[in-house]
């Protein structure tokens, strides 16, 4: 099979200590240096005893350990467990029936790598994993907050996300983008779309905020969920204080964050295919005629704009002097692009740039805004110009002009700002300046770099930095089993959890950075392997001897995530609308959610084929998330978060019984199983058992868990027709209800009897369970 | 305790998996909804006479500030704007208070209430009226200034995660006096987002699934999808759930998963919330007076009143532990604004509850905790120094204040005592894990027998720590 695949590992197998890191870095380590700042070296494949079980290096790691603890491995899963874990693993929605067949008749021994190498390439693929990627970035599709304003372009981001995963993009260059992509030489639109990354922390819009306060908190914001999930460090407690645990001291802190000091937000225009050409086409027109509204009195306009300006400028260098321009610079501040997703600082910006230094695009909206805001300059002038009809005859133009899709991202600002150590973490308490540099604890800058964030981005995937290759491989370990090697996946610190398999973990990170970062190839490694494969039956030995599964002598079976769930009930329903990508969607939802919220949520329920679409897509409004995702355990957006808890509570089951969207799916699955057994009588009340009803429990059955009803199984689904069959028969008023759809040659008494019996199938915790 | 319980279940579950399909369904489901973990934990009493059943526990996180609600010090009058004598910082390593802060003194007025002459600060005045039934901890101290780690050491006895709560605790050494309701409810309220945890903070950690805490909605309905769809009856919800527990029941037989046994429990559960939870909901059982006196019909006080009353109506149902999460008291800036707007918020609602309980004779067994992860420094913060009027204080955990009532706990009185400064307890020093060692002590646990073998360790709530503060006890 080795030799079949191409990806064998002989050399693997041959090679002692390879070395990740020049040898000199070895030495220069001392022991008390904690384990994860460690280079990284390449050990050496445990040699255990050649079996039948192992396939890959990651298997005689595991058998090493294993064999150590006198413990043996469990035997593989049975096809259609491995083929309904493997999909779900890779693209979070359950094989089809076709699939599983398919996968079932191939006699091939290669026929499960062919099965993975299939879902790698699957579009679906990167949805899957872009859900993982958005957890330790906190995506959200609004600024957060008591005001919550809508980011209707956020979803870039995370389109962005999808397709560096479908194209596996190396992981040091997925890194270098998302922290940096708009410092790389001739970036391209899509390389600062990257940025967005750094695009989302909350942005407060609130009346009496702090713009300043909020911007510093937006670092901040920043430096934790790098220091998160590139390091693994929880840097932000150094930011008052010395790390008490890590040796990050409040310094280094600052250091890290004088590389984001000087990023600032702003929205580009990104057009979406088919908009640049009617855009070009129109703009020489709207040009001319914006012009013409302004030229003949181009001179007094310009000038009282700038009068605006100084005012607005004086208030930001001397402010409690005037009270209202005080305010009105704030306001500038905290309103700038709401609603639009935009940054919110990015005016006051402007107005502090010379006007000769600004972009055309940056003339045109500051102007804009001075039309709609400036009026308080001097009444009598903006009367007298009219300015407030040239606004409304620019708004008209506006509204005319082609629209090019635009995107949040990060830019380098012209303004010259210094960080300060901050005392007590406070933002205007500063102490010492500080020049931009990493950590003393791990390997240095290179001498001749510019020390931007480029550069930190650049550092953090160096071969030298131990942290990013671990902690990246044990996050991916993690959605594989359960766990990572470290259980704590956000904190390789002295307070974390010491690795489980150091070894593996260290081979892995080594093998990660020498394959060319290749995401794709280190999850093929995994799934291939035997110790991936195994059953996830519970042994009795081992329920108190590994009860975590520590030891991985068996899979682990685990809760499908949030949106699992959801795409599960969409896919095997037949609803499941498959289009990958565009902005973000909003399905139904119970209107108590909706009014719960501050202010108008503005959820205006998709009609047609949005109400379908993978849970990836739906709105994240982080005031008011989607209550059946997080009843699920979806991830609250305020901050990184590298390891979802998996609950199992009541609220999970009046979910899946009563919710709309799963009565919708029930009902869905029964039509789309009576219709594929059309013909085919129903079951009456008493009648001996015919074979419709028998085959139409196996197609039902599999489409859900992948495999067929054993005859304990199929009693139990029987009489449970049956019974449902009699309640409805009491109360046939309801069955409409129940199966609103009418179905030629179907009793409708038979219909609501099977929707019950598809909605007991959607509610098995097999169904939303991974085995 | 018994922690062979599980396995025990699991392998009578497998004898059941192996035989019942054919059993009729309505006694399966009955052998199912009894058989649980938690239903047999309620036969498991506890290790000695208890004075409390249940517990309310009103977490204020964030850090509640000690010296403007509960720790008078006048002399911090004359200390105000200088900086904190040398004497006090000796021997601390934690470099949060060695910052340049100036010593604070409290803009409010502190009275004293009842017989007892408790004090309490002009911010709440509606509790400072129950001083009487109140015993009050001035010397608590925890182990960390961090909000997460002392959130989780609060509720879950260690500042790491993944640590069973206080009320998955308690529901393990008790069980569940409640058949239709779980036995730990967490309710949330906040005048703005704050930094909480998050599930954590009530999980069951390495404990069965079904101690875990269960979440309420905090924002519209608490609880959504309590009816069935459309055109759905009991009854033929009752024979979807009969199939789905044996179909689970023959998985697990197969599959040896311990979370089907939680699933089964879970789906049991929910059909009994189904019928029990609208009722709880619907507040129109209660008198206009009631409503009124927790501040429902006021705008401040309707959510926090609201869950108030939710939180008796729950206990009166059997609920063994609800905990209602209140934030944001973390006022590192415009303290005195901020405190006064949390405070409004509170104040009425909680002392309403306990009111309400002792009037229905319930306080006396039901325990009621007040109290956040920490409190706050007796400087100021110099977050805006030169804008007065903004002050605050930051984060401090060698003194703060925690409120006790009900349940067994002596109230009318004051227990430790902080330094001048209100820096440090100088005397009566109560550790968060002594906190919790007094809870169990209530409930008639003891917390050094209250364990759980885990990873081949016995764990506790109160870890190796904890000391029953025997003066607050009736």
């Amino acid at each position: 099979m080795r030799r079949m695949t191409g990806r064998g590992w002989p050399w693997g197998m041959l090679v002692g200590v390879l070395l990740v890191v020049p040898s000199s870095a070895r030495s220069d380590t001392p022991d008390h240096v904690h384990w994860s700042f460690r280079p990284i070296l390449r050990p050496s494949v445990p040699p255990v005893q050649r079996d039948m079980w192992g396939r890959e290096p990651i298997d005689f790691f595991v058998l090493r350990r294993l064999q150590r603890e006198g413990l043996v491995p469990s035997p593989m899963a049975r096809r259609e467990t491995l083929i309904r874990r493997v999909t779900l693993d890779l693209t979070g929605m359950p094989p089809s029936n076709p699939e599983i067949t398919a996968f079932l008749q191939n006699t091939r021994p290669t026929a499960y790598e062919e099965v993975v190498d299939r879902l790698l390439a699957s579009p679906h693929y990167g949805e899957r994993w872009a859900r993982v990627w958005l957890d330790v970035a906190h995506y959200a599709d609004s600024d957060g907050y008591l005001t919550d304003q809508l980011r209707p372009v956020a979803w870039r981001f995370r389109q962005w996300v999808v397709d560096a995963l479908n194209q596996d993009m190396r992981f040091d260059q997925f890194t270098i983008e998302q922290l940096a992509g708009d410092l790389l030489p001739d970036a391209t639109t899509e390389q600062k779309i990257a940025t967005g990354f750094l695009r989302q922390t909350l942005s407060n819009r609130e009346g009496g905020a702090d713009v300043e306060e909020f911007r510093v908190n937006q670092v901040k914001d920043r430096i934790s969920t790098v220091g998160t999930v590139w390091l693994g460090l929880t840097v932000a407690c150094s930011e008052c204080h010395d790390h008490k645990y890590d040796p990050i001291s409040q310094r280094e802190f600052f250091e890290l964050y004088a590389f984001f000091n000087t990023a600032s937000e702003v929205n580009i225009d990104a057009p979406l295919a088919g908009e640049l050409e009617p855009y070009l086409r129109a703009k020489p027109t709207y040009d001319q005629q914006r012009r013409a509204l302004i030229d003949p009195q181009r001179t007094p306009i310009s000038r009282l704009q700038r009068r605006w300006e100084q005012r607005l400028l004086e208030a930001d260098g001397n402010p409690g002097q005037d009270y209202q321009w005080d305010r009105n610079w704030e306001i500038l501040g905290l309103i700038w692009g709401g609603g639009f997703g935009e940054g919110q600082l990015e005016g006051q910006e402007i107005v502090k740039l010379a006007p000769a230094l600004r972009t055309p695009t940056q003339r045109a909206r500051i102007f804009e805004y001075f039309l709609r805001f400036g009026a308080e300059t001097d009444r009598a002038q903006f009367e007298e110009l009219g300015l407030s009809e040239i606004k409304s005859a620019i708004d008209a133009l506006n509204a005319e002009l082609p629209k090019l899709s635009r995107a949040a991202v990060m830019c380098e600002t012209p303004h010259a700002r210094t960080t300060f150590i901050q005392h007590g973490g406070v933002y205007n308490n500063p102490g010492e300046p500080v020049e931009p540099n990493t950590p003393r604890v791990l390997p240095a800058l290179p001498e001749n770099a510019e020390r931007n964030r480029l550069a930190l981005a650049r550092w953090l995937v160096t071969r030298e930095n131990p942290l990013t290759a671990r902690v990246t491989i044990n996050r991916l370990w993690q959605e594989f089993f359960g766990r990572g090697f470290v259980l704590t996946s956000d904190d390789f610190g002295a307070r974390g959890e010491q690795p489980s398999h150091p070894g593996l973990m260290d081979w892995l990170a080594s093998e990660f950075v020498e394959r060319e970062w290749s995401v794709k190839r280190l999850q093929r490694q995994v799934v291939c392997a035997s110790v991936y494969r195994q059953s996830s039956r519970e042994r009795v030995e081992l329920q108190t001897r590994d009860p975590d599964n520590v030891l991985l002598a068996r899979q682990a079976s685990l809760r499908l995530s949030a949106e699992a769930v959801r795409d599960s009930a969409l896919a095997v329903s037949g609803l499941l609308v498959r289009r990958i990508g565009g902005p973000s969607v909003r399905p139904p939802q119970s209107a108590a959610v909706v009014m719960g919220g501050f202010g108008d949520s503005g959820w205006q329920a998709a009609d047609g084929e949005d109400r379908y679409r993978r849970a990836l897509y739906t709105f994240i409004k982080r005031s008011t998330p989607f209550p059946e995702l997080v009843t699920f355990d979806a991830p609250n957006t305020r901050e990184s978060c590298t390891r979802r808890e998996r609950s199992n509570t009541p609220l999970q089951a009046l979910t899946l019984l009563n919710a709309p969207f799963f009565q919708e799916a029930s009902q869905q699955l029964a039509m789309r199983t009576l219709l594929r057994t059309a013909g085919e009588s129903l079951a009456l009340p008493g009648e001996p058992r015919p074979a419709g009803l028998s085959r139409r429990i196996d197609l039902g059955f599999r489409i859900c868990l992948g495999r067929y009803p054993n005859s304990q199984e199929k009693q139990l689904l029987l009489a449970c027709y049956q019974r449902l069959r009699e309640v409805v028969a009491r109360t046939p008023q309801t069955a409409q209800q129940v199966m609103p759809d009418r179905l030629p040659n179907v009793d409708r008494r038979d219909a609501a009897a099977w929707v019950g019996v598809c909605s007991v199938l959607l509610n098995l915790h097999e169904f939303i369970t991974r085995n | 305790m018994d922690f062979d319980l599980v396995t025990r279940l699991q392998r009578r579950r497998r004898f059941l998996g192996g035989c019942t399909y054919g059993l009729g369904a309505i006694a399966l489901s009955n052998l199912i909804a009894t058989d649980g973990p938690a239903q047999a934990a309620t036969q498991r009493s506890p290790h000695h006479r208890p004075r409390a059943r249940r517990v309310i526990f009103l977490n204020m996180s964030g850090g509640p500030s000690q010296l403007d609600l509960f720790d008078p010090k006048p002399v911090l009058r004359k200390w105000h704007g200088h900086r904190v004598p040398d004497s006090f910082l000796e021997g601390l390593a934690d470099p949060v208070i060695k910052g340049g802060a100036t010593v604070m003194a409290t803009p409010r007025q502190f009275t004293r209430h009842g017989a007892s002459g408790l004090e309490f600060s002009d911010r709440l005045p509606q509790l400072g009226r129950l001083a009487d039934d109140i015993c009050m901890f001035r010397a608590m101290v925890t182990d960390t200034a961090n909000h997460h780690p002392g959130q989780l050491l609060l509720n879950c006895g260690t500042p790491m995660f993944g640590h069973p709560s206080m009320g998955a605790w308690v529901n393990y050494g008790l069980g569940s006096e409640s058949q239709n309701m779980p036995g730990f409810v967490v309710l949330m309220s906040y005048s703005k987002p704050a930094s909480l945890v998050g599930p954590s903070l009530w999980t069951n950690g390495f404990l069965p699934s079904s101690y875990r805490g269960v979440a309420f909605r905090s924002q519209g309905d608490p609880i959504l999808h309590l009816a069935n769809p459309r055109g759905v009856s009991t009854r033929y919800q009752r024979a979807k759930l009969d199939t789905l527990g044996q179909l689970n029941t023959l998985r697990f037989g197969e599959t040896q998963d311990r979370e089907i046994t939680a699933r089964i429990e879970a789906y049991e559960l929910a059909y009994r919330m189904q019928a029990e939870a609208p009722d709880l909901l619907d507040f129109s059982d209660e008198s206009a007076d009631t409503l009124e006196r927790y501040g429902i019909d006021q705008e401040t006080t309707r959510w926090y009143g609201t869950n108030c009353l939710l939180a008796r109506r729950m206990i009166e149902r059997g609920v063994r532990f609800v905990e209602l999460f209140h934030s944001d008291w973390d006022h590192h800036l415009d303290l005195d604004k901020l405190l006064k707007v949390e405070c409004a918020i509170t104040d009425l609602p909680a002392a309403a509850l306990l009111t309400d309980l002792k009037q229905r004779g319930l306080l006396e067994d039901t325990l009621v905790i007040w109290g956040g992860e920490f409190g706050r420094t007796p400087m100021n913060e110099v977050r805006r120094g030169n804008s007065p009027g903004h002050q605050g204080r930051d984060h401090h955990p060698y003194s703060f204040t925690l409120l006790m009532a009900g349940g067994g706990i002596r109230g009318g009185q004051v227990i430790g005592e902080t330094d001048e400064l209100g820096y440090h307890g100088v005397q009566d020093r109560t550790h968060v894990h002594d906190i919790q060692a007094t809870i169990l002590h209530c409930l008639g646990l003891n917390h050094t027998r209250l364990t759980y073998r885990h990873q081949g360790r016995d764990f506790r709530l109160t870890d190796v720590g904890g000391t029953v503060v025997s003066k607050a006890l009736l």
